[in-house]
C-alpha cells in the first residue's frame, strides 16, 4: 500500500507536470513557427503623432541622422492585410517566415511583385506570388515598394521599427522628425496579447501542478518514513551504521522516484495527447489552421519530468532523512518526542507562513509588473498552504473546547490529532481548490466582461464599410429612412497627453447611453461629449497617461474635459471619443467610411439586400453583429477549454492525495479507535465519524480555499493582468460555481474516506481487540 | 580589388539573389571592362551603375600621440541587380557599408545595408560624396572628410592627398585571371589622415596615412577562384606596393602586383612575379587564417615578413572576412593592410 | 445472579484454518463477588472475557448479564452494554490518545449518560491522578495509564468490571499498588469483578477462582 501510494503519487505529480509542460512547449513551438507574423510588436516603433503618414523623406532623414529604423506600410486589399517591409533594414528576426533562405531577394527587391501569402491569400490579391503556407490567413507580405504601389500610397510609410541596437551617435528625434512619437516595444498586437494570456494560463497551471505534485510526493515519503521507523530502529539496534542505512534508503527512494518518474512521463504524454487537440483548436481559433495536433517527444519536457520526480523526492526525503539521522536510537519508541518535534516543525511552518502572508500583503500594496505579480501569487499560495494546518488545528481546538457532547469532544480532539498525517493532502486540496476558484473566477469574469464589452462595442445590428466617400454618402441617403439610425464610425490618430490615441468622432445616440459601461464618469457624460466640450477616454490611455476624470486634455489645441473612462479590452493603444460635430470641425477631410446601422433584427437582411443591390456594397463589406459576436465568443471559449480540463485534473489529483493519505492512515487509526469502541461505541458509528471527519476537513479546507482563490483571482485580474496586458478586469463573483466546487470537494473527500470507513466498520472485533493484547 | 567582390557576392541577401552573385555568371547586359581605359574625373569617382559591382574602399594605419597603433576601415559597396540607375524603391542599386577600428587587442565592426534610389545611400561624383545612413566620405579628392559610427565606436577623420592617383594593371585595367576576368582599378594611397576615434575607453586623437581603392567590374572572378589574400604595403622608404593572390581551387594562385616608387611612378607585375607564403595561422573569432606572411617581389628586392597587428581582425559582417593592419619587417619595413577572404 | 454464561463456544477462522478457543464453558458470578479466571496462554480466558464484555459474540451458548441475553443483542445493544453495564480494563492501550486524562476518565460515563464529576474527581484522587488530569496519556507512565483506565471503567459505576491482566505490563510493585486500588474500589462500588490473570497470588486475593484448560472449565 505504501509503495503504491508513493509510486502513484509521484507518478501522478510527474504526469501532471510533464503533461502541462508538453502542452506548453508544443504551444510555444507552434507560436514560434506558425504564429511568426511580423513581430514588430517586439520592437520600439516610431509612429506619426498627427495621423499623417510618415514620408519617405522623413525615413531617409532619420537614417542619415543615425537612426537605425526600418519602414513598414500596411493596408487592406480585398480583405487581405498587405504588409510591406524593407528587408535590408528590418531587424533580422523580423519578416515573413523563411524569407532569409531560399527566397529570391532580387525579385523581392526589384519590385517584380514578390508577394508572400497562403494560396488563398494570394488568390484573393489576384497576384502570382510565393506561397508561404505558414503565414496567417489573409496576411500577405511584400517589399515596401510593391506594397506602396499596390496600395496606391507612393512615398508613404505607416510606422518605423526601431532596431534594438542603435549607433553611438544620432540626432535627437525631435530635431529630425518632430512629428513622430516613439512607442515602446510590446505595445503589441491583439493576437500577441491573446497568445500571451493563453501562455500565462498554461504557465500558471504548470507551476500549480508542480506545487500540488511536490505536496503529494512529500506526503507519500513522509508516511513511508513513519512506517519505516520501527525497522530502522531495529536495524540500528542490531548495529547497522546510520550512514549506511540512510544511504540505502536514499538509493532505494531514488530508484523508486526514477520508476515513478518514467511512469509519470508516460502518463503525462497521454494527458498531453488528450489536451493537445484542445490546444490546437484554440490556436486554430486564434490563428487559423496552423498547429499540428500531434505531439513530439521533446527531450526538454521528459527530462524535466524526470527531474521533477527526482527533485521532488530528494526535497521530501532530505527532511525525513535528516530527521531520521537526528533521531536518538530509542526515541522512536516515545511518540511524545516526535510530537514535540512536530510541534517545533509546526512553529517553523507557522513562522514561514506568516512571513509569506506578510510578504503577500506588502506585494499586493506595492506590486507592479509581472515578476512581482507572480512572486505575490507564489507567496500567497505557499504561505496559505503552510498556514493551513495551523489554522485548521486552531479551528478544531476551538470546536473541541466548545463541544458539549462527549462524542463531539472526542471527535474534534481526534480530528485534530489526525491533522498532521492529512495536512499535506489537505494542502494539495487547498491549492487545487484555490486555483480552481481563482482561475474560474478570472476566466468567468473575463468572459462576462468580454461579453459586456462585445455588447457595448457591437451595439449596432449591421456594420457597413463603404469604398469611398461617394459610396458613404449613398449609403446614408439610401437607407436613412429604412432604419432606426445610422451611426458613422470615423477616427483619426492624434496624440493626447503625448500618447498616440485613436480619436473617434461619434454621433451621440441612445445606443451609446444605453450600452456603454463607463468605469468612472461625471454626470451626463454623453451629453457633455455631444456638446463638444468633453471627451471619453479608454482605460489604457487613462492608466498610461495617469489621467483622471475631470482633468483637461488638449486635442489639437482644443481643451476637453475628461468626463468618463471606458474599458477597452484587447486594444493595446489609447482611444478616445469626442462628439461628431467637434470631430467634423477639427478634421473635415476624414469623413466616415464605416457605419453602424441600428435596425430591428428582422430587417437586417432586407437592409443588406438594399445596400447590395442599390448601392453596390459587396457582402464582404457588411457584417452582421450576431456573426461577429458568435465568432469572438467561440474564439474566447476555445482559448479556455484547456484551462478547464487542467482544472479538473488538478482537483482529481488532490482528491487522489486525500484517498491515499486516508488509506495509509487507516492502519494507524485502529489503536486510536479501539479504546473508544471498547467503551461503548459501535464500529458503524466510528466509520460514520471517519467519513464525517474527512468531509469536515475538506469542507474546512474549502472554506479557507474560497478566500484564497478569490485573492488569487484578484491578483490575476488586478495585478498580473495589468502588468501583462495593460488593463484591469472587473472581478465578478460566481457563488454557484463555488457551491458546486464545495460539493465536489465534499464528494471527493466522502468518496476518498468511504472505503477506509467501510473497512473499519467491517473490521472483525478480534482485529480491534488485538490492540489491547501483547501481540501488537 | 577583387577582394571585395566576393564580400558582396556572398552577403545573405546577395546569396539569395542568384542573378547578382556575379562570381562567374554571365554579364547579363552589364558593362564589361575593356583594356586601355581612359578615365574621366571627377565623373569616374562617382558610381558606374551599369557595372554589377563597385566600391570605395579606404584603409588607414593610424597612431595616437602615445605611439599606440590603430587600424581603420571605411568601405562602401555598390551592387546592382540590373544595369540601370532607377529611382525610388524599384531602383536596382543596393549599398552596403563596412566600418571598423582595430587596436592590438580589439576589433570594432559595424555594417549598414540600404537601397539606392531613395537617398538612404549613394555616391555623387561632383561634388564628391559617398554615404550610407549617417556614414559619409566626401570632399574634392584633395581635402576629404570621413565619418562612421557603430554601437560601440565612431570616428571623424580629415584626409589630405599628398600624391597622385595610382592606376593598377594596364593603366587601370586590372586582370584577375588567366581567363581574362578583369576590373577597373585605381587607388589614392597618399592620404594623410588625422582625426578622432571614439572608443569605449574614450576619445583618441590619431594621425596616419590612408589608402583608398576604387574598383568596379561586372564579371570579376573566374569560376574556379575561391578567395584571395590582398596586401597594401607602405614602406618606410616612401615606396608602396599592392599585391594580391587569387587562390584557385586546384591549389595554385593567380598573382598580381603594382610597385609604386617614392616618386609615384608605377610598375605593374604579371602573374607569378609577386609571391606570398603563409608562415603562421591564427584562430580568430571566425575562421583560422594566416596572420604572418612572407611576401616577395624579387624584381624589387622585396623579401619581408608581414604580421597582423591584431590577429583577430575578423569582420563578422553579412559575409565574414578578415581585414586588418599589418607591420612589415625584413628587406623592407613599414605598415600596411591585409585582407583575406574565402577562408572557412 | 449478575452473570451467567452457559455452554459458550467460540471458534476463530484464521488463515491457517478454524481455531477453536472455547468448547462449552459455564460460568456464573454474583453481584459483589470477584472471580479470577486463570489458565495457560491460549486456554481461552481472554476470549471468554471479551464475549462477556460484549466485545465479540459467541458461536453458541448464552450469556446473561442482569437477566439480559447479550448473545441476542445487535451491535448497538452490545455497545450500550459496554457503555453502561460492564467496564473493561485491558492489559494496555486502554486510553484514547487524543483526550486528556480528565476527559479519558469521564469518557465512558458521559457516553453512558451518567457523568458524575464529583465521583470522577474522587476516583482520580483515590488513584493519585489529580496532578495529571490535564496531561495526555502518552505523557504518563504505564502504571499511571492503567490507573486512568481503571478510573475510567469505574466512573459510570458498572455492575460488572472485566479486567484482562490489568497489571500484566507493570512491574511488581506498581502492579501490586494498582491491583489493591482496583480491588478496593470495586468492593466499594459493590460491582462484580471478573479478572483474567495467570498469577496465582493475584487470583488468591479474589473471592473465587475458575481455571480454564483447553477451552473448558477445569475441575
Amino acid at each position: 500500500m505504501q509503495l503504491f501510494t508513493l509510486l502513484a503519487g509521484l507518478a501522478l505529480a510527474t504526469a501532471l507536470w510533464s503533461g502541462v509542460q508538453a502542452v506548453n512547449t508544443e504551444a510555444r513551438a507552434s507560436y514560434d513557427s506558425a504564429a511568426a507574423t511580423l513581430g514588430e510588436a517586439g520592437y520600439d516603433q516610431l509612429v506619426s503623432g498627427d495621423d499623417q503618414p510618415i514620408s519617405l523623406e522623413t525615413y531617409v532623414a532619420l537614417r542619415r541622422a543615425g537612426w537605425l529604423v526600418s519602414p513598414v506600410i500596411e493596408g487592406q486589399i480585398n480583405g487581405v492585410r498587405l504588409i510591406g517591409i524593407e528587408p535590408l533594414t528590418a531587424p533580422s528576426s523580423l519578416g515573413p517566415v523563411n524569407l532569409a533562405d531560399g527566397a529570391d531577394i532580387g525579385a523581392f527587391l526589384s519590385g517584380r511583385g514578390q508577394v508572400y501569402g497562403t494560396v488563398e491569400t494570394l488568390a484573393a490579391l489576384d497576384v502570382t506570388g510565393s506561397v508561404a503556407p505558414d503565414l496567417a490567413p489573409n496576411v500577405a507580405y511584400t517589399d515596401i515598394g510593391v506594397a506602396q504601389r499596390m496600395l496606391d500610397r507612393a512615398g508613404e510609410v505607416d510606422l518605423l521599427i526601431v532596431a534594438p541596437d542603435q549607433p553611438l551617435r544620432q540626432l535627437a528625434l525631435r530635431e529630425v522628425a518632430p512629428n513622430l512619437i516613439r512607442r515602446a516595444a510590446a505595445a503589441g498586437s491583439d493576437v500577441g496579447k491573446l497568445t500571451d494570456s493563453f501562455h500565462l494560463n498554461l504557465t500558471a497551471f504548470g507551476l500549480l501542478s508542480f506545487a500540488v505534485g511536490i505536496f503529494i510526493v512529500n506526503g507519500a515519503i513522509g508516511l513511508a518514513f513513519e512506517q519505516r521507523r520501527p525497522v530502522v530502529r531495529t536495524l540500528r539496534a542490531l548495529g547497522v551504521p546510520l550512514g549506511a542505512l540512510i544511504g540505502l534508503i536514499a538509493v532505494e527512494l531514488m530508484l523508486m522516484a526514477l520508476l515513478a518518474g518514467i511512469i509519470g512521463v508516460a502518463l503525462g504524454y497521454v494527458i498531453a495527447g488528450m489536451l493537445l487537440p484542445g490546444v490546437a483548436a484554440t490556436l486554430n481559433g486564434l490563428y487559423g489552421a496552423s498547429v499540428a495536433g500531434t505531439l513530439q517527444l521533446r527531450p526538454s519536457w521528459w527530462i524535466s519530468g524526470l527531474a521533477i520526480a527526482l527533485g521532488g523526492t530528494a526535497l521530501a526525503a532530505t527532511g525525513a532523512l535528516w530527521q531520521l539521522s537526528r533521531m536518538p536510537l530509542l526515541a522512536a519508541a516515545q511518540p511524545r518526542a516526535m510530537a514535540m518535534a512536530a510541534g517545533r516543525r509546526a512553529k517553523v511552518q507557522g513562522g514561514l507562513a506568516a512571513i509569506l502572508i506578510i510578504a503577500t500583503l506588502i506585494l499586493a500594496a506595492t506590486a507592479q509588473g509581472l515578476i512581482a505579480g507572480f512572486a505575490m501569487l507564489a507567496a500567497l499560495l505557499i504561505g496559505a498552504a503552510l498556514g493551513l494546518p495551523i489554522i485548521l488545528s486552531a479551528v478544531l481546538a476551538f470546536c473541541a473546547n466548545r463541544a458539549r457532547g462527549v462524542v463531539g469532544q472526542w471527535f474534534w480532539a481526534d480530528t485534530r490529532q489526525q491533522l498532521p498525517g492529512l495536512s499535506l493532502a489537505l494542502m494539495a486540496l487547498l491549492l487545487a481548490m484555490a486555483a480552481n476558484v481563482g482561475v474560474s473566477t478570472m476566466v468567468s469574469s473575463f468572459r462576462l466582461t468580454f461579453v459586456g464589452f462585445l455588447d457595448q462595442r457591437l451595439s449596432s445590428e449591421l456594420y457597413v464599410t463603404a469604398a469611398d466617400a461617394n459610396q458613404a454618402a449613398q449609403i446614408t441617403e439610401r437607407i436613412a429612412s429604412e432604419v432606426d439610425v445610422i451611426l458613422p464610425i470615423q477616427s483619426v490618430t492624434m496624440p493626447i497627453a503625448s500618447i498616440p490615441t485613436e480619436v473617434f468622432g461619434t454621433r451621440i445616440h441612445d445606443t451609446y447611453r444605453d450600452t456603454w459601461v463607463l468605469l468612472d464618469s461625471l454626470d451626463l457624460p454623453w451629453d457633455q461629449v455631444a456638446s463638444g466640450e468633453a471627451i471619453l477616454i479608454n482605460e489604457q490611455l487613462f492608466r498610461r497617461a495617469g489621467l483622471n476624470v475631470g482633468d483637461q486634455v488638449m486635442l489639437d489645441a482644443v481643451p476637453l474635459t475628461i468626463v468618463g473612462v471606458y474599458g477597452d479590452y484587447g486594444n493595446p493603444i489609447g482611444q478616445a471619443v469626442i462628439g461628431e460635430d467637434l470631430f467634423v470641425k477639427l478634421y473635415p477631410d476624414v469623413g466616415p467610411l464605416r457605419f453602424g446601422v441600428r435596425v430591428p433584427e428582422a430587417d437586417v437582411n432586407r437592409v443588406r439586400s438594399i445596400l447590395r443591390d442599390d448601392v453596390g456594397i459587396p457582402d464582404a463589406q457588411m457584417i452582421n453583429q450576431a456573426g461577429i459576436k458568435a465568432f469572438s465568443l467561440d474564439v474566447f471559449d476555445r482559448t479556455f477549454v484547456v484551462t478547464t480540463a487542467l482544472n479538473v485534473l488538478t482537483l482529481a489529483v488532490a482528491a487522489f492525495a486525500i484517498l491515499m493519505s486516508l488509506l495509509t492512515l487507516a492502519t494507524m487509526r485502529v489503536p486510536q479507535l479501539s479504546p473508544a469502541w471498547a467503551v461503548g461505541m459501535t464500529r458503524a458509528e466510528l466509520g460514520r465519524l471517519e467519513v464525517i471527519r474527512a468531509v469536515l476537513l475538506a469542507l474546512l479546507t474549502a472554506v479557507i480555499a474560497l478566500p484564497l482563490g478569490l485573492a488569487l483571482a484578484w491578483a490575476l485580474l488586478a495585478v498580473v493582468n495589468v502588468a501583462a496586458f495593460g488593463w484591469q478586469l472587473p472581478m465578478y463573483l460566481f457563488p454557484w460555481d463555488y457551491v458546486r466546487l464545495f460539493g465536489f470537494a465534499v464528494l471527493a473527500a466522502a468518496i476518498a474516506s468511504l472505503w477506509p470507513a467501510i473497512r473499519l466498520a467491517r473490521t472483525p472485533p478480534a482485529g480491534l481487540l488485538k490492540v489491547f493484547s501483547n501481540e501488537r | 580589388m577583387n577582394a571585395k567582390i566576393i564580400v558582396l557576392a556572398l552577403t545573405p541577401f546577395a546569396a539569395n539573389a542568384q542573378g547578382f552573385a556575379g562570381l562567374g555568371g554571365a554579364a547579363d547586359g552589364f558593362g564589361l571592362p575593356t583594356p586601355a581605359p581612359t578615365f574621366d574625373f571627377p565623373t569616374d569617382h562617382g558610381p558606374h551603375d551599369n557595372y554589377r559591382i563597385e566600391w570605395w574602399y579606404l584603409t588607414a594605419n593610424l597612431q595616437a600621440d602615445d605611439g599606440t597603433d590603430y587600424g581603420l576601415q571605411w568601405t562602401l559597396f555598390r551592387s546592382a541587380l540590373a544595369p540601370e540607375t532607377g529611382s525610388g524603391w524599384t531602383a536596382p542599386q543596393l549599398w552596403m557599408g563596412h566600418a571598423a577600428v582595430t587596436t592590438s587587442t580589439d576589433h570594432y565592426v559595424s555594417e549598414r545595408i540600404g537601397r539606392g534610389g531613395i537617398g538612404q545611400a549613394g555616391v555623387t561624383a561632383a561634388p564628391f560624396s559617398a554615404w550610407i545612413d549617417d556614414w559619409q566620405f566626401s570632399g574634392d579628392w584633395q581635402t576629404m572628410a570621413m565619418t562612421a559610427s557603430g554601437t560601440d565606436f565612431a570616428y571623424d577623420m580629415d584626409l589630405n592627398a599628398q600624391g597622385p592617383l595610382i592606376f593598377h594593371g594596364d593603366d587601370g585595367y586590372s586582370v584577375k585571371s588567366a581567363g581574362g576576368q578583369a576590373s577597373y582599378y585605381y587607388s589614392q594611397p597618399y592620404f594623410d589622415i588625422a582625426g578622432t576615434l571614439t572608443l569605449p575607453d574614450g576619445d583618441v586623437a590619431v594621425t596616419g596615412s590612408a589608402w583608398l581603392d576604387r574598383e568596379w567590374s561586372s564579371q570579376p572572378l573566374a569560376a574556379d577562384q575561391t578567395g584571395w589574400d590582398w596586401f597594401s604595403l607602405s614602406f618606410d622608404d616612401g615606396a608602396k606596393m599592392m599585391g594580391f593572390l587569387l587562390r584557385q581551387s586546384d591549389g595554385t594562385a593567380y598573382s598580381s602586383a603594382t610597385w609604386i616608387a617614392a616618386d609615384g611612378t608605377t610598375t605593374a607585375y604579371p602573374d607569378g612575379a609577386f609571391r606570398a607564403e603563409a608562415l603562421e595561422t591564427s584562430a580568430t573569432s571566425g575562421a583560422t587564417v594566416p596572420t604572418t606572411w612572407r611576401v616577395q617581389l624579387p624584381d624589387r628586392g622585396v623579401d619581408a615578413t608581414v604580421t597582423a597587428v591584431n590577429s583577430d581582425a575578423w569582420m563578422q559582417t553579412s559575409v565574414p572576412y578578415w581585414e586588418g593592419p599589418v607591420r612589415i619587417e625584413g628587406s623592407h619595413t613599414g605598415r600596411g593592410y591585409l585582407e583575406m577572404t574565402g577562408y572557412e | 445472579m449478575l452473570l451467567t454464561a452457559t455452554d459458550i463456544h467460540k471458534t476463530f477462522h484464521t488463515a491457517d484454518g478454524p481455531f477453536t478457543v472455547l468448547r462449552g464453558v459455564d460460568l456464573a458470578l454474583e453481584a459483589g463477588e470477584s472471580l479470577a479466571l486463570t489458565g495457560e496462554s491460549g486456554s481461552g480466558k481472554s476470549t471468554l472475557l471479551h464475549l462477556i464484555g460484549g466485545l465479540d459474540t459467541p458461536d453458541q451458548g448464552q450469556i446473561m448479564i442482569n437477566s439480559a441475553d447479550i448473545a441476542a443483542m445487535d451491535d448497538n445493544g452490545r455497545a450500550a452494554l459496554r457503555r453502561g453495564t460492564v467496564g473493561v480494563v485491558f492489559q494496555q492501550f486502554n486510553l484514547i490518545p487524543s483526550l486528556r486524562v480528565a476527559d479519558n476518565i469521564a469518557f465512558q460515563s458521559r457516553l453512558a449518560g451518567r457523568d458524575d464529576p464529583k465521583w470522577n474527581a474522587d476516583l482520580a484522587d483515590r488513584m493519585g491522578l489529580t496532578a495529571h488530569l490535564r496531561k495526555y496519556p502518552e505523557q504518563l507512565s504505564g502504571g499511571q495509564q492503567q490507573r486512568v483506565a481503571i478510573a475510567r471503567t469505574l466512573a459510570p459505576r458498572p455492575k460488572l468490571v472485566l479486567a484482562d491482566e490489568p497489571t500484566g505490563n507493570l512491574d511488581e510493585a506498581t502492579a501490586d499498588d494498582v491491583m489493591s486500588l482496583m480491588l478496593d474500589l470495586v468492593a466499594d462500588a459493590g460491582a462484580g469483578l471478573l479478572m483474567v490473570t495467570h498469577s496465582i497470588a493475584l487470583a488468591e486475593r479474589l473471592s473465587r477462582r475458575v481455571h480454564l484448560r483447553a477451552g473448558q472449565v477445569a475441575a
